[in-house]
């Protein structure tokens, strides 16, 4: 019911909104908990295990009971507070974890089955037999027990993350927060003030004191004006900071559109990373229920909650209403609700010395004992020594004190401490580094303390940061004592509710004790006591007080679970912003990519690059017919393939050549200007990490290349080399990858195709096979390297990346006109396999240069990284798995890369294991299937016969063991 | 977690690769013996408390560094450069 | 003789305006990346000065005179822009060409270092990174080279290969901050 009163809802603004397929109407300001109640509302929710009816709890981030679903298909969130839920126009949601209704729920009947669903009631029934665990009883608990679902479409709105840095970062808005943040402010540090609800001003927003003869919400709002002028505070509303990390780092969730319809662009939230020089963390504190018989009735809530439904949104969630708690704070609410006018049926204080100073109903030293109605609270029972008293109320404010919200002081492994006198956990100094908690998440309970220790925590961090900060005249404000008598559980027959979220009772608590499950930790697990959404922040402090009296233990001696972050949830959206499609992984695209794509040509990544697969020809059905077309180009014609995406790496300096000698197993500082040499990289470890051609351009001037895949690695290891091992050696490095695009032009006319387009012609002579130096193209000064990854007679010429789609689009002209044409991956893989060459599918990481037969190529004369090591015996050895190439036989004619080898008639299992094959390619040259692989022992080897097996895709064939090199084994082709 | 580069200043953790002890910077010599060899490829310490390790800032400046870090409390200590680290010895 | 047609790497895929905040591609300049050899540096900075007016950056700094600017470009290393590199720097550096191998584009606009901030986890705060400051950095998935060239002026320097990507993650997070900007439709 609305109330008259000046709350922070714009009457003039009237919001139309939609909750499980019903119109209602609300205010601006509002958040869908408080216009539900104001629209006599108060069922909104199932509970997880037994689906008791729920209303709403708190009236903030902390709601355990209503949750609901907002929007609809791929944009539906689930699990959405309705208490932090603001209300826009058009806002749709629906209720959670009920069937048919939330009315008539049928799963209801588990509230009835509910003495043998306590705790362990899953692990203890659901054993036997083993199978049906996946199959029959996981499927079905969880759809009876649970939340929102996720639609399972692909997400299609916008996440977005960014980061931000400052000085001094206030979390909270409350008196602390924002006296902490103008402390620190008008020192000069850059403030960045983070506060979760959608205005500043903490519980002022829903109390009714005064700050400075003022009342308190008018004060928060001049605070928040004077912060917003100010050119070094940033202000961040709807913004939870949900973890505390390593150096200063925060998370935080900003909730960017969810109060408000999607628009084009916008992002529903952003994840912050924010890096925090000092932080003051005035998150407040949480207000913990009472357990009691049937505490989890609609109508039940906190006293806090309730005091700002009615101060903040002017609503009345009820017109009966009961107070029950053991703290001084139910007198607060009393007052507030009797000024708005409610009608309070009962004050119930659990303290027999407590008195009251208002005209109401008043039980000194009594407790609610239990609650009648199902999907409302129609009336509580009061006892007292001279008896019970059933009382007719349709709402209850309860309290049993205050827990500082002290999470985030946790997040790096900290553990809280207990302080007797106010029954709380509160925060050790240096639980975060750089972070101090003030104000009532630190322990002071009272406005003017408050205010206070924000001034306090604000100038200590300016004093870190080397500011001066002045201290402000404190503002004035209420500064009475917190009273509070413990009260945990009231004692009695029946369930009383500890975790609403996960229906775990005061009972289960117990009888995991019982079950020797004493460890808060056991006890939690056991239970799922925390474990929900709200993960405790109403629960866990009343669990654990209930554990210790059920062991014996004080509550310190009993401790705190983990506290982790977030704070709040965060969903994975959320966390993964941005990478989805397009913004999963960089793309990198070569110079010639866009005519590779007009040709229609099938693209494959290689690491980030996109490079051509084939490129289909008129008339041809399959991507086979392409590659053989391809490679017959290379074989008879000339062929052009984009080779840019290889690492390339200009070295300079007089110390280059020893540097190359210390990197690659051979030598290259006898390299002579104008050649072109094999390397062999390995791991210190003695494995091959890469290989591929270095070129001399200059006494003093080497460029390197490196594989695709492992160019990036390559560098890095270079660079640790150069800086870690060999800061001695003078000479300095470039990756020159993206400034060159490169072409490999290879086949029997690739000279005759070369001579076209190359300023000055060459013969083989000036050009002999592995020379190299610079060439002009129409005018454009390029590299042609003589080197060949086909066998083939054939180059690589390089220009500048600029001039690389103009050169390919020539060079694929000219080829064509020659009766070649250009090639893509299948065909580069076709022709290297026909020639044994190893790329990164055989040197996987773990081989040695003995497994693919190049030992020879470990330079005696001088160190180089691996080489220690890979003259350990065991890579050295004769049954070691060693390269060799393998040819199909008998009527299967196919081989499978992965597929496992095996001595003939063995059994094709596990342990008889000979080998496997890392690479196949059908050779139209040689009109087979042609593979390469690891064979135990495979050097000596050649002309046996194995079998191959590829247990995944079912073929078997048997084939026969050659020499890695099928095609000119004596290289002429390339020399000629 | 925050690492302040010597050449860059205090920069995310993100833009840092991680590679193992420090340890690694001191390369035995070719003729070492089996036993130096294996120490250096193989065995490290596991300290709870603080650590030599390298960092490279490959996101960054390309320096190989040389961090202390508790292993207990994340904290970082000294961040210096590989080439000094390794410079000032003999 | 052929005829080679150069192309920048951004080709078609700018400018953008969205929201105030502009995406352009700079001009393809000279790109010289130098890297002075040992014990080089003095040397290196005198003839820097004589051929082209410029001091060595220290790191994060630039160095300008006329066209010429001299960025630091990470470790021991720096990019000259906007001039042909003198021949007389190649004994005391190690000269490299990079005019082809950075994708060089300019962000401006008053919203443009919120943009970036949606892609860096640098601090570019004005004490932390005033006007002829740069650095070394990531911009979402990628390692770049971020200069600020005036108060609202970020130039962005991206491997060539990745400009459409470089485009894409800017463009997106323009849309964010532009859609922000705009007031609620409610």
């Amino acid at each position: 019911m609305r109330l008259a009163g000046k709350g922070l809802i714009n009457r003039n603004k009237r919001v139309r909104f939609c909750f499980d397929g019903r119109d209602y109407e609300g205010f601006e300001g509002d958040t869908l908990a408080s216009a539900l109640l104001a629209n006599g509302v108060t069922l909104m929710a199932r509970s997880f295990k037994y689906h008791r009816p729920r209303g709403v709890l708190t009236a903030g981030s902390e709601e355990p009971n209503a949750l609901v679903t907002v929007g609809k298909g791929s944009s539906q969130d689930p699990n959405v507070r309705a208490t932090v839920q603001e209300i826009y126009e058009g806002l749709e949601a629906v209720s959670q974890n009920r069937w048919p209704s939330l009315d008539f729920d049928v799963m209801a009947v588990n509230d009835l089955g509910a003495p043998f669903l306590g705790a362990g009631f899953y692990y203890k029934t659901f054993m036997w037999p083993k199978a049906f665990w996946e199959k029959l009883y996981e499927p079905v608990i969880r759809r009876a027990a649970g939340l929102g679902a996720i639609s399972g479409a692909p997400i299609e709105d916008k996440y977005e993350r960014a980061f931000a840095h400052c000085d001094v970062l206030v979390i909270g808005s409350g008196p602390t927060g924002l006296m902490a943040a103008l402390t620190a402010a008008e020192a000069g540090a850059d403030v960045l003030l983070a506060e979760e609800d959608s205005a500043l001003g903490g519980r002022l927003l829903s109390e009714s004191g005064e700050i400075d003869g003022i009342p308190a919400r008018d004060w928060a709002a001049a605070m928040a004006e004077k912060l917003a002028g100010m050119d070094n505070v940033r202000l961040m509303t709807r913004t939870s900071v949900t973890g505390a990390y390593d150096g200063g780092t925060y998370g935080a969730l900003e909730r960017v559109a969810h109060h408000r319809p999607l628009a084009k662009g916008l992002p529903k939230e952003c994840f912050w990373r924010i890096a925090a020089k000092r932080t003051v963390l005035a998150a407040g504190a949480l207000e913990r229920p009472v357990a009691f018989q049937n505490n989890d009735r609609p109508g039940v809530m906190m006293a806090s909650a309730l005091r700002a439904y009615v101060n903040r949104w002017n609503v009345a969630p009820g017109q009966k209403i009961a107070l029950f708690g053991n703290n001084d704070s139910i007198h607060d609410v009393a007052a507030d609700l009797l000024a708005a006018g409610v009608h309070i049926a009962a004050l119930i204080d659990s303290r027999a010395e407590a008195t009251c100073a208002l005209d109401v109903p008043f039980y000194a030293g009594a407790q609610v004992c239990g609650t009648d109605g199902r999907k409302q609270l129609e009336a509580v029972s009061i006892a007292r020594a001279s008896g019970v008293e059933k009382v007719l109320v349709d709402c209850l404010g309860m309290s049993g004190g205050w827990n500082p919200t002290l999470h985030l002081t946790c997040h790096m492994n900290g553990r809280p401490e207990w302080r007797e006198e106010i029954a709380a956990f509160v925060p050790k100094v240096g639980m975060v580094p750089g972070l101090m908690a003030a104000g009532a998440c630190n322990g002071a309970f009272s406005t003017a303390a408050c205010l206070g220790e924000g001034v306090g925590a604000a100038q200590a961090a300016c004093e870190a940061l080397g500011l001066e900060a002045k201290a402000p005249k404190l503002p004035s404000a209420e500064n009475r004592p917190y009273r509070i008598a413990p009260l945990w559980a009231v004692a009695g027959k029946g369930r009383a509710w500890l975790d609403f979220q996960n229906d775990v009772t005061v009972k289960d608590v117990k009888q995991a004790a019982v079950e020797n499950f004493r460890s808060v930790e056991h006890m939690k697990r056991y239970t799922t006591q925390g474990m929900a959404t709200d993960q405790g922040k109403n629960s866990n402090v009343q669990a654990l007080a209930v554990l210790a009296d059920a062991t014996g233990r004080g509550i310190p001696e009993t401790g705190t679970t983990t506290y982790r972050p977030p704070f709040t949830p965060v969903a994975i959206a959320a966390m993964a912003a941005g990478a989805a499609d397009k913004g999963f992984a960089p793309e990198r695209f070569t110079t010639s990519h866009r005519l590779t794509v007009a040709a229609n040509a099938p693209q494959i990544e290689a690491g980030l690059w996109y490079r051509p697969s084939y490129f289909p020809a008129k008339g041809e059905t399959t991507w086979r017919q392409s590659c053989d077309r391809e490679v017959g180009y290379v074989r008879q014609a000339v062929g052009i393939c984009d080779v840019s995406t290889l690492g390339k790496i200009d070295i300079k300096g007089k110390d280059a050549g020893a540097f190359l000698d210390f990197l690659y197993t051979n030598m290259f500082s006898t390299l002579k200007v104008g050649r072109v040499r094999y390397g062999l990289m390995l791991r210190e470890d003695g494995h091959v990490m890469d290989d591929g051609t270095t070129a001399r351009l200059a006494d003093d001037h080497f460029v390197m290349t490196t594989t695709t895949a492992a160019a990036g690695e390559v560098m890095k290891h270079m660079e640790f080399v150069s800086q870690g091992l060999r800061p001695d050696m003078d000479m300095r490095f470039a990756s020159v990858t993206e400034q060159w695009a490169q072409f490999a032009v290879a086949g029997p006319k690739a000279r005759a195709l070369l001579n076209e387009v190359l300023d000055s012609p060459i013969d083989g002579e000036s050009w002999p096979f592995m020379a190299c130096g610079p060439v002009k193209l129409g005018g454009v000064d390029g590299r042609l390297f003589r080197i060949s990854f086909s066998g083939e007679h054939a180059y690589e010429v390089a220009v500048p990346a600029r001039y690389g789609e103009s050169l390919f689009a020539t060079l694929k002209a000219r080829a064509e006109a020659l009766g070649g044409g250009v090639y893509g991956m299948e065909a580069l893989n076709v022709l290297r396999i026909e020639k044994g060459f190893i790329t990164h599918a055989e040197i996987h990481g773990r081989v040695t240069a003995f497994d693919i037969g190049m030992q020879g190529m470990l330079s005696k004369k001088k160190d180089f990284i691996g080489k220690a090591a890979a003259q350990r015996a065991g890579l050295l050895e004769e049954d070691r798995e060693m390269l060799v190439g393998l040819k199909p036989l008998g009527a299967v004619k196919q081989l499978m890369a992965g597929a496992h080898l095996y001595n003939a008639g063995a059994e094709p299992v596990r342990q008889s294991n000979q080998g496997y094959i890392t690479s196949v390619g059908f050779s139209p040259t040689l009109g087979t299937y042609l593979g390469l692989g690891f064979l135990r022992g495979g050097r000596a080897r050649h002309g046996e016969t194995v079998q191959m097996v590829d247990h995944v895709r079912g073929v078997a064939t048997t084939c026969e063991v050659c020499h890695p090199v099928f095609l000119d084994p004596e290289g002429e082709r390339s020399r000629d | 977690m925050r690492i302040a580069c010597p050449l860059c200043g205090e920069r995310d953790s993100r833009e840092f690769s991680y590679k193992g002890h420090a340890l690694a910077l001191e390369r035995p010599a070719e003729d070492a013996g089996v036993a130096a060899w294996d120490d250096y490829l193989h065995n490290r310490d596991n300290p709870a408390g603080l650590t030599q390790e390298l960092w490279f800032h490959d996101m960054g400046c390309a320096s190989w560094l040389v961090a202390e870090r508790n292993t207990v409390t994340h904290e970082f200590g000294a961040v210096r450069l590989a080439e000094d680290v390794k410079g000032a010895k003999p | 003789m052929i005829e080679l047609k150069p192309l920048s790497p951004a080709t078609g895929l700018l400018p953008l305006d969205i929201g105030g905040v502009t995406l352009r591609e700079a001009e393809m300049a000279a790109l010289t990346l130098i890297a002075p050899y040992m014990g080089r540096e003095a040397q290196l900075t005198e003839a820097l000065e004589a051929a082209h007016g410029l001091g060595w950056p220290q790191a994060g700094e630039t160095s300008a005179s006329g066209a010429a600017r001299l960025i630091w470009f990470g470790r021991k290393q720096a990019v000259l822009v906007g001039a042909a590199a003198s021949a007389k720097l190649a004994a005391h550096a190690a000269l490299t060409d990079q005019s082809d191998a950075w994708s060089c584009v300019v962000l401006e606009g008053a919203g443009a270092r919120d943009v970036l901030a949606r892609l860096a986890p640098l601090d570019m705060r004005d004490v932390a990174f005033p006007v002829g400051a740069t650095a070394r950095t990531e911009v979402f998935h990628m390692a770049c080279s971020i200069t600020r060239i005036e108060a609202q002026s970020w130039q962005i320097m991206g491997f060539r290969s990745m400009a459409k990507t470089l485009v894409h993650d800017l463009q997106v997070a323009m849309e964010g901050v532009a859609a922000r900007a705009k007031p609620a439709l409610t």
